[in-house]
């Protein structure tokens, strides 16, 4: 155990097709009524949707259902600012609140054919892609960590897990990456 | 070659790769496709074993997973062993190694035997009856001495160096069970467009057609010979893009909701399994429908002496003959209670095995299809017959066999047949375990003679020998019904029309409890459970003795226990307790079905749950700073925290010792990221914590924070925390490490159920801000060089306000609080840039002799002021008044969590614990956490408890030791002397202000 | 492990949701005017049926909401699950038999 823990997991870590670390987001969690969250993804300049685990995206942002009154929105590191004064403006007056976590999380990138059949070794979801399409997203959990998943393609995953359980998260899928590929 | 018994062709063995095998110490040879068991019985090896009770001498009664007997030990080296297994499931691969159970000191001559001669002095319910007294003498005597002489092999002594693994899946239908009614059921379902996943426990896909003939066989299946059915079958199903096929997977457990519990075996067959490879996989496998195709078992005949090795299950000697081809003796005596049994006498015979008699213990004249084809064969059939007894030491040598007289008592002549085979049938028992197992309910069948699955509990569907359909066809067209009904139950449009299901067949029916005997079943040893030694007459002593359900006679007798849970032994015991009782079979009952079918491995469950993947191990953003500077760790929840950081030689007291003097007298550094953070943002804000906490929040200002405290409804204490007012509509509320889940739950419940009307929303920051605490003297001068923007001044930036402006170059909330009692800053950053922002601090604070500090010395130096910790001072039954904290209450606020309760006269006695120092009156000595505080000294009897001890340091600050104690009226008892009551005497203590260090908090405003 | 539909995001495996005790147990609007009886039976008194149970979810590790279930404690068969703020529905519905 410890030894494939280890060397080899690090090994696929840092040279695996399957998962790789994503570069530092801008994360923020909104709240808020229907009316602000509509206003939110409209100032953003996403499409408009309200339909329950869809994420909506244009170059560089998205928007991710998480419940009926939360939204994540995503964007590159560097627009966090804009993020805000950009919100602050088109919610002025409608009830919400936004708060950024940029920091409070991690995500990584799973894909390949195997990536549903790895992911499911911790997350108990049917990721099949007729129960699970491309743009679903959720809440969820993997083993004994709560993470954000997110179908960003047919066999392509996103999972934004919290910092702290990052570690965690990726060795288990590295280790079950490892059994999935060999 | 030693392999007499192995027969000239046939059998789906690989005769091309022989694989060297060992058992007790003898080395064997068998064949790839080869069980344990077939091998050993090719080599002519039938002692295997010796009984759990008696240690009589056993062998192999069945071919798979209901066998009772050949329990082995399989061992690959010191850590891989593996205790247990059947050797009927134990394939076989180049160089296994396994032992036989149970026997001292060897085998063949097993000194236990000797229990077997005072057999009759160990009747049911002995243990319980002999070793009442004297009472002590259970434990220390007779219990150790049982468990060393019986038990059921011996659990590996080293730690498990395999890997196991996980996954969880979903299906339209899954499809338990691989012979032809499940293969029919998936096949089915496949080709309407189902998602299936079809699982079977062997390691090949067939099921009962694997123990068809491969040659000379005239089963047939939809007009093809079964074997090539069976084949496209399989290439049909392993070709399909939405079928997932799994051998060698065991589904054990049926669960609420249609999930079920696979377990698969991915490397015990393998002779080298590679390295990375993990030993098991468990499944939870969520299925819109499920099939259950599981088949059904023998049961073995009730008849004096039926448990020598040498006497199997006939359908198990014909398992191996076509499919091993094993020739399991070469003089065979059939006793059967069924017409199907009497394939096997054909097929034996045909393969040249002398079949001496075949003794049909029913009353009719054996007129069926097959007992003709015997007949024409030229088999001796004895009708109207049975058998009385048998002989044979380790083996099987004779049966003793009478005819039955017009009432079924068999009378007349006793003839004794020398044999070295047994075959055995009592009818089949269709294997309900998994449709029990889901609350299905089970109906009795008195035609049939078994419980079958009734009403469904679940969305499943059995198909057939599992619920009485046997013959071939039948079963192939019932498992394509139920594969269709499946799938169209789960939403997929069926083209094919659905067939009517076929009933039950009663061609397997057979007989139920114990054979007769001249003199009544409770003479002879005739057993019915093999593996734990219960005889009929053993149940007719319970049945005699007062038992009447049949779950007391399974913990009286123990039938039906230990790893086989009774799969040959519980109907055949159903029916003798019934008969005793001269009940109908369904008013005695059923013992419960419960999970695992068959044994799993504790590793099995844990999958990747072990070592360092246990739990998730979180660490703060200065982790690793922490680390490298010889922090010592500490688990606080999930969380590793630094305890302390020892220099050169330091122990942690010393250590401790020197970061409270540190931040006494000049700086300390603290990780304090782990706290919980909620950030509580909206125009009705600052009303909603009015109504959690108990504080009067309206009137705290923007860039102020108070110490808040959270009750819950019923008036006790659940956490606390500093929260700061960033913004009118804005709060960042702080909470303790271990609270900050519960608390963020706790406010989402009321907020989204009571107060749904409230413009306010929550979200968790834990993990967005590195919270770096600055505290002591020279804290101010240690900040202040790094900061921008804004002025921390003693005017500027009082205690307890909050500021947000940048250090280092990167945004910070700043808030200047103390849980030290010295003048204190808290850094706020974003995560990222801990590291580098706590580096400066340290450097710019290196001037000033900066000190990191762990969760000890906050301990400590918290205590020094009297600060409470939620969880070690408070127990849940704290209120703020007790814990000294009822200046917090906003006393004339309308509501708030827990106010209510507070009305209540109890918590007004002024006899409640109360929150108080205690100085012991030795000041080296520091009390034990917990230990329990007396009034008297010296007491002659035990004394009620007044109080406890709840946080003891010593505090290098005072140059002695403190405690904080919950004392029944203690604010009242201020300079009493009591007592901390301890084994070695009494240590008296004076009761104090729990506030040790600076009562009048000047340090704090400096 | 039961699979509960959460009324927001459709059916999900019991992992993702914590138990929340008996439902429609509302808070007293006003608990200053209620006896020490009645705010006992606020707190602690909660029915142990058997059959059919009203019942709060939280979807914890989904979309956070609170909602309701009507779950037969007979044989963990849920009849209904609906939002906070309705009323439990009529029960029409039950498990169908079959064999």
């Amino acid at each position: 155990m410890a030894d494939l823990s280890t060397a080899r997991q690090q090994q696929v870590v840092a040279t695996s097709p399957v998962l790789r670390q994503l570069p530092p987001a801008s994360r923020f969690v909104l709240r808020g009524g229907p009316q602000a969250l509509v206003a939110a993804v409209g100032a953003l300049g996403l499409p408009r949707s309200d339909s329950p685990c869809r994420a909506v995206r244009n170059d560089g942002r998205a928007a991710l259902w998480l419940g009926p009154d939360e939204r994540l929105l995503l964007g590159t590191a560097d627009a966090a600012g804009e993020t805000e004064s950009l919100l602050q403006r088109a919610l002025a007056g409608m009830p919400h609140s936004l708060v950024e976590i940029s920091h409070a999380q991690g995500a990584f990138e799973l894909r390949g054919a195997r990536a549903a059949t790895i992911l499911n070794t911790g997350c108990p979801l049917d990721l099949d892609s007729a129960a699970f399409p491309v743009d679903m997203c959720t809440r969820t959990v993997f083993a004994k960590a709560q993470i954000v998943l997110w179908r960003t393609g047919a066999e392509t995953f996103r999972v934004e897990t919290a910092r702290s359980f990052a570690p965690y998260v990726t060795k288990i899928l590295a280790l079950a990456a490892c059994e999935a590929m060999s | 070659m030693s392999a007499t018994f192995r027969a000239a062709s046939g059998g789906r063995i690989d005769r091309g790769r022989p694989l060297h095998f060992r058992f007790d110490e003898h080395d064997y040879t068998g064949f790839a496709g080869d069980t344990l068991a077939s091998a050993l019985l090719a080599n002519g090896v039938h002692l295997l074993g010796r009984s759990f009770k008696y240690h009589r001498p056993r062998g192999i009664l069945a071919a798979g997973a209901e066998e009772p007997n050949a329990l082995v030990t399989v061992r690959r080296d010191g850590a891989r062993v593996t205790p247990n297994l059947r050797a009927t499931q134990v394939e076989l691969y180049q160089g296994l190694e396994a032992q036989s159970q149970n026997r001292w000191p060897s085998l063949e001559l097993d000194l236990g035997a000797v229990s077997g001669l005072l057999s009759p002095f160990i009747p049911a319910g002995f243990y319980y009856k002999t070793f009442m007294w004297p009472r002590n003498a259970w434990q220390r005597l007779y219990e150790p001495k049982i468990r060393a002489a019986a038990g059921l092999g011996r659990a590996p002594e080293e730690a498990d160096p395999d890997t196991y693994s996980s996954r969880f899946a979903h299906c339209d239908v899954l499809v338990v069970g691989a012979g032809p009614a499940g293969l029919a059921a998936a096949a089915a379902a496949a080709a309407s467009g189902a998602r299936v996943i079809l699982c079977d426990e062997q390691p090949e896909l067939g099921g009962s057609l694997l123990s068809e003939a491969t040659v000379h066989s005239e089963a047939v299946i939809e007009g093809e010979p079964a074997d090539r059915w069976m084949a496209n079958t399989v290439r049909t199903l392993a070709a399909h893009p939405r079928v997932t096929l799994l051998t060698r997977t065991t589904a054990f457990g049926y669960f609420p909701h249609n999930l079920l519990g696979l377990n698969q075996r991915l490397s015990d067959h393998l002779a080298r399994p590679d390295s990375g490879q993990p030993r098991e996989r468990q499944w939870q496998v969520r299925a819109k429908e499920v099939v259950l195709a599981t088949g059904a078992i023998e049961r073995p005949l009730v008849f004096p002496g039926n448990d020598r090795p040498g006497i199997l299950l006939a359908a198990a000697a014909r398992t191996y003959l076509n499919r091993y081809g094993v020739l399991a003796g070469s003089r065979a005596v059939l006793v059967t209670a069924c017409d199907a049994a009497y394939q096997a006498a054909l097929d034996l015979h045909r393969a040249g095995i002398s079949v001496k008699a075949i003794v049909d213990v029913r009353s009719g004249s054996a007129d069926g299809v097959l007992p003709e084809a015997a007949r024409r064969a030229g088999l001796p059939i004895e009708t109207r017959s049975t058998v009385i007894g048998t002989s044979g030491r380790l083996r099987v040598s004779a049966v003793r066999i009478q005819r039955l007289d017009a009432s079924g008592v068999p009378a007349g002549p006793a003839r004794r047949m020398g044999c070295d085979l047994v075959l055995m049938s009592g009818g089949l028992t269709p294997s309900v375990h998994l449709f029990s197992q889901s609350r299905g309910k089970l109906a009795w069948d008195e035609s049939l003679g078994a419980f079958l699955p009734a009403q469904a509990a679940e969305p499943v569907r059995s198909a057939g020998a599992c619920r009485g359909v046997f013959s071939l066809a039948a079963a192939v067209q019932d498992g394509t019904r139920a594969g269709l009904a499946a799938a169209q139950s789960a939403g997929i449009t069926v083209a094919a029309a659905i067939a009517q299901m076929p009933p039950p067949e009663t061609s397997a029916v057979g007989i139920l409890g114990a054979l007769p005997l001249p003199r009544g079943i409770r003479t002879g040893k005739a057993f019915v459970d093999w593996q734990n030694d219960v005889t009929s007459r053993d149940l007719a002593l319970a049945a005699r003795e007062g038992f009447r359900s049949i779950e007391h006679v399974k913990r009286y007798t123990t039938t039906g226990m230990a790893t086989d849970q009774g799969k040959t032994s519980n109907i055949n015991a159903l029916a003798i307790v019934a008969a005793e009782l001269d009940k109908a079979m369904p008013q005695v009952g059923l013992t419960t079905f419960r999970p695992p079918y068959t044994p799993i491995s504790f590793g099995s469950f844990a999958g990747f749950a072990r070592g360092e993947l246990f739990d998730p191990v979180r660490t703060t953003p200065m982790h690793d700073w922490a680390a490298r500077h010889g922090a010592v760790f500490e688990n606080v929840g999930l969380w590793k925290r630094a305890r302390y950081f020892p220099r050169q030689g330091e122990d942690m007291h010393a250590a401790v010792a020197r970061e409270c003097l540190a931040a006494r007298g000049h700086c300390g550094l603290f990780d304090g990221s782990t706290l919980g953070k909620i950030e509580v943002v909206g125009k009705d804000a600052a009303t909603f914590m009015n109504r959690m906490y108990v504080n009067a929040w309206t009137s705290l200002a923007v860039g102020r924070c108070r110490y808040g405290i959270l009750l819950r409804d019923d008036g006790f204490i659940y956490d606390d925390g500093v929260v700061a007012r960033t913004a009118e509509d804005r709060f960042h509320v702080t909470t303790t490490t271990g609270g900050a889940a519960g608390v963020l739950a706790l406010m989402e419940d009321y907020r989204q159920t009571e107060w749904p009307d409230l413009d306010v929303w929550l979200t968790s920051t834990t993990e967005q801000w590195a919270v770096i605490a600055v505290q002591g003297p020279s804290a101010r001068r240690v900040l202040e060089p790094l900061l921008e923007g804004i002025d921390i001044s003693a005017a500027a930036m009082p205690h307890m306000s909050v500021a947000r402006a940048r250090i280092c170059g990167v945004p910070m909330l700043l808030m200047r609080v103390s849980f030290t009692g010295e003048l204190g800053f808290e850094v706020n950053v974003p995560a990222d840039f801990g590291p580098a922002v706590w580096q400066a601090i340290y450097d710019s604070g290196q001037k000033h002799e900066i000190a990191p500090y762990g969760t000890e010395t906050m301990h400590v130096l918290r205590a020094e002021k009297g600060y409470i910790i939620v969880g070690q001072d408070t127990d849940g039954t704290v209120t703020a008044d007790d814990a000294g904290l009822s200046w917090a209450v906003g006393k004339s606020k309308p509501d708030f969590l827990g106010k209510r309760a507070l009305q209540r006269p109890a918590f007004a006695s002024p006899y409640r614990k109360q929150l108080v120092g205690l100085l012991t009156r030795e000041p080296q000595c520091v009390l034990e956490e917990g230990a329990q505080i007396v009034s008297t000294p010296q007491r002659a009897a035990p004394e009620a408890a007044i109080g406890h001890v709840t946080s003891s340091y010593y505090s290098a600050s005072l140059g002695r030791s403190i405690a904080l104690a919950l004392l029944r009226a203690g604010r009242a008892r201020m300079g009493e002397t009591l007592y901390v009551a301890m084994p070695d005497g009494d240590i008296p203590v004076q009761v104090a202000s729990p506030i040790f260090y600076d009562p009048q908090g000047s340090r704090l405003n400096g | 492990m039961l699979l509960i539909d959460c009324p927001y995001c459709g059916a999900r495996p019991e992992l993702e949701f914590v138990y929340g005790g008996q439902a429609h147990v509302a808070r007293p609007r006003n608990p200053a005017e209620c006896s020490d009886e009645q705010w006992a039976d606020f707190l602690y008194w909660r029915d142990n049926s058997r059959g059919v149970h009203a019942e709060r979810w939280r979807h914890t590790h989904g979309c956070g909401q609170f909602f309701n279930a009507l779950r037969d404690t007979t044989n963990d068969h849920f009849l209904a699950t609906y939002r906070v703020g309705e009323a439990a529905p009529a029960l029409e519905r039950v498990a169908r038999p079959r064999t």
